[in-house]
């Protein structure tokens, strides 16, 4: 089965909309990439979701990129499904530095878990977000661990044994 | 075709207490498969009539630590699973026995990163390692063999004060 609509008129119903918000754009290996400011990307998911024409009802994963020692160290990835068109999109935005990102949990449910695990994994805290805690890793534990300054073996200390009971 | 055969009219054997019940236990090792990944698949194997086991005493796996005598720690332990895993092991009754399955349980194998306990001994008294990713059926029945032989020269007052 083949798209139903093509990434120009993704991206032309976007620009018609937020003339301002996309900065940039590419296609690769079939996938359709569009870069936003970060200060339009609850709008601009807002209205890819209830846009009757372009209806992504899926937020089908959301996940964060480190890029260490760039000036907006982290970038937001939405990867997004519209069932209706048979199409994937990306959006990509950057974090800013103080790391308080608008939630998307008012626009798709099920971001709740998959914000959960990108403040557990990278420490990017979600704004309105309903229950902000840790996904995988204990509660106890201070460290964010796919961060790229997180050792691979972590730090002695990180997480703790069971206590050992003797007989 | 067993030890009846032998029977001629009123024999007896002399033994001690402390053989009788460690020959007792050793062929009759109840094992709690604590299996937490791929290894539990293969423990399964051994259970089935290819391998069996059953030959060696061992084939009533208790999924209740309470009823249990050997814990097979078959997979992957993390440090948020080690609280569980210890838990399950204080309750099992005494005298009990641990056998760490495959190369993550213990040394952590493949998995060399933070969230992965690098081998169980850290927090579990281990008595027999098995090599192997996953072991081998044949290697996990080695095992229980080798840990018969351990539990044959136990004694039976070397239990008398444990819980």
């Amino acid at each position: 089965m083949e798209n139903k609509i093509t990434n120009q008129a993704v991206l032309d119903i976007i620009k018609e909309k937020f003339p301002n918000a996309i900065e940039n754009f590419e296609e690769f290996q079939g996938d359709f990439i569009i870069y936003v400011k970060t200060e339009f990307i609850h709008n601009i998911l807002k209205f890819l979701h209830y846009d009757e024409n372009l209806s992504f009802e899926q937020l089908t994963d959301t996940t964060a990129v480190d890029w260490a020692t760039r000036k907006n160290r982290f970038s937001m990835v939405y990867q997004l499904l519209s069932m209706k068109n048979n199409y994937r999109l990306r959006v990509i935005c950057y974090v800013n530095d103080d790391l308080i990102h608008p939630t998307v949990t008012d626009i798709w449910k099920g971001a709740n878990w998959q914000e959960r695990e990108v403040f557990d994994m990278y420490g990017i805290k979600f704004e309105g977000h309903p229950d902000l805690r840790r996904m995988y890793l204990p509660e106890y534990v201070e460290i964010h661990p796919l961060r790229k300054d997180y050792p691979l073996m972590g730090n002695p200390g990180d997480f703790k044994l069971p206590p050992i009971i003797e007989d | 075709m067993g030890l009846e055969a032998l029977l001629r009219g009123e024999d007896f054997i002399t033994t001690t207490i402390d053989e009788v019940i460690a020959w007792a236990r050793k062929s009759s090792l109840w094992p709690m498969p604590m299996g937490i990944s791929c290894c539990a698949i293969e423990f399964i194997a051994v259970n089935d009539p290819k391998y069996d086991l059953s030959r060696f005493g061992a084939e009533v796996a208790r999924f209740s630590p309470r009823q249990a005598d050997v814990m097979i720690v078959a997979g992957t332990v993390t440090y948020k699973m080690a609280h569980v895993v210890r838990r399950i092991y204080d309750q099992m009754p005494s005298p009990k026995w641990v056998i760490a399955m495959g190369a993550c349980t213990s040394s952590g194998g493949m998995y060399r990163s933070y969230p992965v306990v690098q081998g169980i001994d850290q927090f579990l008294p281990v008595d027999i390692y098995v090599a192997g990713c996953p072991p081998r059926p044949d290697n996990l029945i080695n095992a229980i063999i080798e840990l018969q032989k351990k539990v044959e020269k136990t004694r039976a007052r070397d239990f008398q004060d444990k819980k």
